[in-house]
């Protein structure tokens, strides 16, 4: 019995597609909501070299959605985990994960044949045909964007917003570019960027699966591919809208003129920044101190003991006077990344003195209660 | 004329709305949404784009569809 003898079975695919989907190379940036079902339908096809790129380490909170991950995986990175698991499910192809950030130094070497040694080891950094972005961060999703423009590879874009989602191929046979539809205006508010908001766990697995179809599809070369075009999905009512983008050269050529300092970039805003997290007992021990909770005002549970300042993550920047800047100020929410965000805002603003509960709002109620009680 | 304006993600939920009609009597888009800005004044700081008939539209474009979309970038994955 075959694998593959369903997909065999399919005029349109047939054996010589089946090895299509062997000989191609496949890099997932991203294994996470979107990057496990992007990962787990590409591995299951047959794509004979998928790369999986993610720094970052499995949560409990990840097993909602993250599909491919279980609860003896929590703690492992990403990257690792995804390919121990897909290994197993498909062990004739090949898998390669990088435990690590997509970085401007690194990124047009993992897309293009660089053949760089990583940390020493003997692992050599292979060559991709189409890069797949199941990030988190318009930042990374930028950078991505630049990147393959620059070694000019095809991207298959996917994003998601508690119930809706958004799917796209950029760069696809000098087409438009994620920059062509959202020219990253930083002036404005750009929602969910790092946030830690709901998600229905199924949709990234609907987001995902129509961008492991754009790849299959461009791999197999059939159908009609999704460049030009931007598929707004919801889950709640079923709609579904397909926008026409128009090709910027413009956008495009700015990032060639630019390409020979790409690799001099860094990210200017990260959504893990180590240095400004504090625990809640270290922050009750400092004095002259404001504590700011940024979560929405419904959302619970509610802090008590301490006097705390509510400002939503989204109105922070309209409301800098409710801050009293001589003090240090002390931001928490449900699970660390939005105080993290907090932080991160506020020193874009000149404003340091700024620190970020590392605990949950729920590990925080219960040690406030504890030292109360003590008391 | 009557015009049929579509939200998505963190527009819908400051207008409250997926989708309503507003009378519109100028011409381009930038005086369309000037005249949104009044109606929703926390949109004015938000980062989105407008689509036309289904196609995306620069702010200078004159109106001549009958169906708007506002549609913001989405981070999440």
């Amino acid at each position: 019995m075959n694998r593959y003898s369903r997909h065999i079975a399919l005029s349109e695919i047939g054996q010589a597609g089946q090895n299509k989907l062997l000989n191609a190379k496949v890099l997932v940036i991203g294994a996470g909501g979107l990057g496990c079902p992007i990962l787990q339908y590409l591995a299951a096809a047959g794509v004979g070299n998928i790369g999986i790129v993610d720094f970052d380490t499995i949560e409990l909170s990840n097993l909602q959605r993250q599909v491919l991950f279980g609860s003896a995986s929590i703690g492992l990175n990403k990257a690792e985990a995804a390919k121990t698991r897909l290994q197993d499910l498909n062990n004739t192809i090949s898998i390669t994960a990088y435990p690590k950030k997509l970085t401007h130094q690194n990124s047009l070497s993992l897309f293009k044949n660089y053949d760089i040694i990583v940390d020493g080891t003997d692992n050599l950094f292979k060559n991709y045909d189409i890069i797949v972005d199941g990030t988190d961060n318009f930042e990374t999703r930028y950078l991505i964007n630049d990147a393959a423009i620059i070694t000019n590879k095809p991207v298959v874009f996917g994003a998601i917003y508690k119930f809706e989602g958004q799917v796209s191929v950029f760069n696809y046979k000098a087409g438009p570019s994620y920059r062509c539809l959202f020219s990253n205006q930083q002036e404005k508010e750009q929602s969910g960027h790092c946030e830690d908001l709901g998600v229905l766990g199924v949709l990234p697995g609907i987001i995902g699966s129509m961008q492991a179809n754009e790849v299959l599809k461009m791999i197999l070369e059939i159908g009609n591919i999704l460049s030009g075009k931007l598929l707004l999905y919801n889950a709640l009512n079923f709609q579904s809208s397909v926008i026409k983008i128009n090709k910027s050269e413009e956008k495009i050529n700015k990032i060639l003129n630019e390409k020979h300092a790409f690799e001099t970039k860094t990210m200017s805003f990260s959504c893990n920044s180590e240095t400004t997290q504090i625990s809640i007992e270290e922050a009750l021990k400092k004095e002259n101190i404001q504590f700011i909770d940024v979560r929405e005002t419904s959302e619970l549970p509610k802090i008590e003991h301490i006097t705390i300042t509510s400002i939503p993550l989204n109105d922070l920047e309209k409301n800098l006077e409710k801050l009293d800047t001589n003090k240090r100020l002390i931001f928490f929410c449900q699970s660390g990344k939005r105080s993290k965000q907090a932080v991160s805002i506020l020193k874009q603003l000149k404003i340091n003195n700024c620190f970020s509960i590392k605990e949950t709002s729920s590990e925080i109620k219960k040690q406030l209660e504890n030292i109360n009680y003590e008391r | 004329m009557t015009i049929n304006v579509k939200y998505f993600g963190l527009i819908a939920e400051i207008t409250a709305c997926e989708k309503e009609t507003i009378l519109f009597t100028k011409s381009n888009v930038s005086e369309f949404l000037e005249l949104l800005y009044k109606k929703y004044p926390n949109l004015e700081n938000k980062d989105f784009q407008v689509a036309q008939n289904q196609e995306l539209v620069t702010q200078d474009a004159l109106i001549t569809g009958n169906e708007l979309a506002l549609l913001p970038p989405f981070a999440g994955g």
